[in-house]
């Protein structure tokens, strides 16, 4: 929650936003974990003396730009996005948005996925201590093929495209794009200790405290 | 702050309880707004929350006594929600607005004005240590 805090402090008015689906059996980011974090950000805004609007909004899968592309106008509304979705959810917001920083409001832990059918791309490593703030909603730790806090490397090639498999593009060149875009430039300059990755214990496990 | 204490009663212990408090004339304090809900199980932490964005300076939630809660589990489950609500504000650092349940039975007055009286303390308390 600190760390929520922190992040919404240099803005007055945000978007609070659930989603219907895995995060809301998971008791973590629905209909009611929205309207609690959103009481809560305004309570600890007034204890502080002053203020922040939220807006409020769930959308059915927030992974399916359809159904996140619903949010236009309440995005168009804010200064910044806090989203309860997971890893994913987080970043297909913050690409429909770019221009508006999205915030991840928890910490993906792991993801369990339909089996069979189709093809899904790995938007998010469910690593437990989410980086999505500072890289302007993309994952570099699944999205870059080395996986780098720090980048980009040495081997991008021409046109942002990644030295390891020339039809992938190059997550750190996305993210300095995307950062660019919302003038927040500075986080490229920040060094990154390495992380941890043993905030979650293989195989993941969540016993939900919630009455 | 507005200083109010939102109080939720249950209507089958906790509301009748207030009407009796009423009808004997017991004194309780003024500052108290009773919520009439079907079982203190309805109460939500976010209707709690609400309560205390709205300039309520503490939440009493009350229900029946254990065992005899006219939907069976309504009372524990608003215990449980009651201690969620109160890590919630601990988590963001508000301290002083208490979020507490009481138990009583429908024909315990005194008991109604016990618990008023009790949360009124609490806050002045929490107000004279800051």
């Amino acid at each position: 929650m600190e760390e929520i805090k922190q992040a919404m402090a240099l803005y007055k008015k945000v978007l609070v936003a659930g989603c219907g689906t895995c995060v809301t059996v998971c008791w973590a980011g629905g209909e009611k974990e929205v309207g609690i974090l959103a009481s809560q950000l305004r309570l600890a805004r007034s204890a502080e003396g002053s203020e922040i609007v939220t807006l409020e909004a769930i959308v059915e899968r927030q992974c399916e730009k359809e159904m996140v592309a619903e949010l236009k106008d309440k995005v168009t509304e804010v200064e910044a996005v806090l989203s309860l979705a997971c890893g994913s959810g987080v970043q297909v917001m913050a690409e429909l948005f770019e221009d508006k920083p999205v915030f991840p409001a928890v910490n993906t832990t792991f993801i369990g996925m339909p089996e069979k059918e189709g093809l899904w791309v790995e938007m998010c490593g469910a690593c437990g201590d989410c980086f999505l703030d500072r890289t302007g909603g993309i994952c570099p730790i699944v999205r870059c093929a080395k996986g780098l806090l720090n980048g980009p490397c040495g081997g991008t090639r021409k046109g942002g495209k990644c030295e390891i498999d020339p039809d992938k593009d190059c997550a750190w060149v996305l993210v300095y794009r995307r950062l660019e875009k919302q003038g927040r430039l500075d986080l490229m300059r920040q060094y990154y200790t390495p992380k941890n990755f043993r905030a979650v214990k293989r195989p993941g496990r969540v016993q939900a405290t919630k009455a | 702050m507005n200083g109010r204490i939102i109080a939720f009663c249950c209507e089958h212990s906790a509301y009748p309880a207030a009407d009796l408090a009423g009808k004997l004339g017991l004194h309780y304090p003024e500052t108290l707004r009773i919520i009439r809900v079907p079982c203190a199980g309805r109460v939500d932490v976010i209707h709690m929350l609400r309560a205390l964005e709205k300039g309520a300076s503490a939440v009493l939630v009350l229900g029946c006594e254990d065992g005899a809660c006219h939907h069976i589990t309504g009372n524990i489950r608003a215990r449980e929600r009651v201690k969620h609500c109160d890590m919630l504000l601990r988590e963001i650092g508000i301290d002083g607005r208490p979020v507490v349940m009481f138990n009583l039975s429908p024909n315990a007055p005194h008991k109604f004005v016990k618990a008023a009286n009790e949360i009124t303390k609490i806050i002045k308390e929490s107000r004279e240590a800051r």
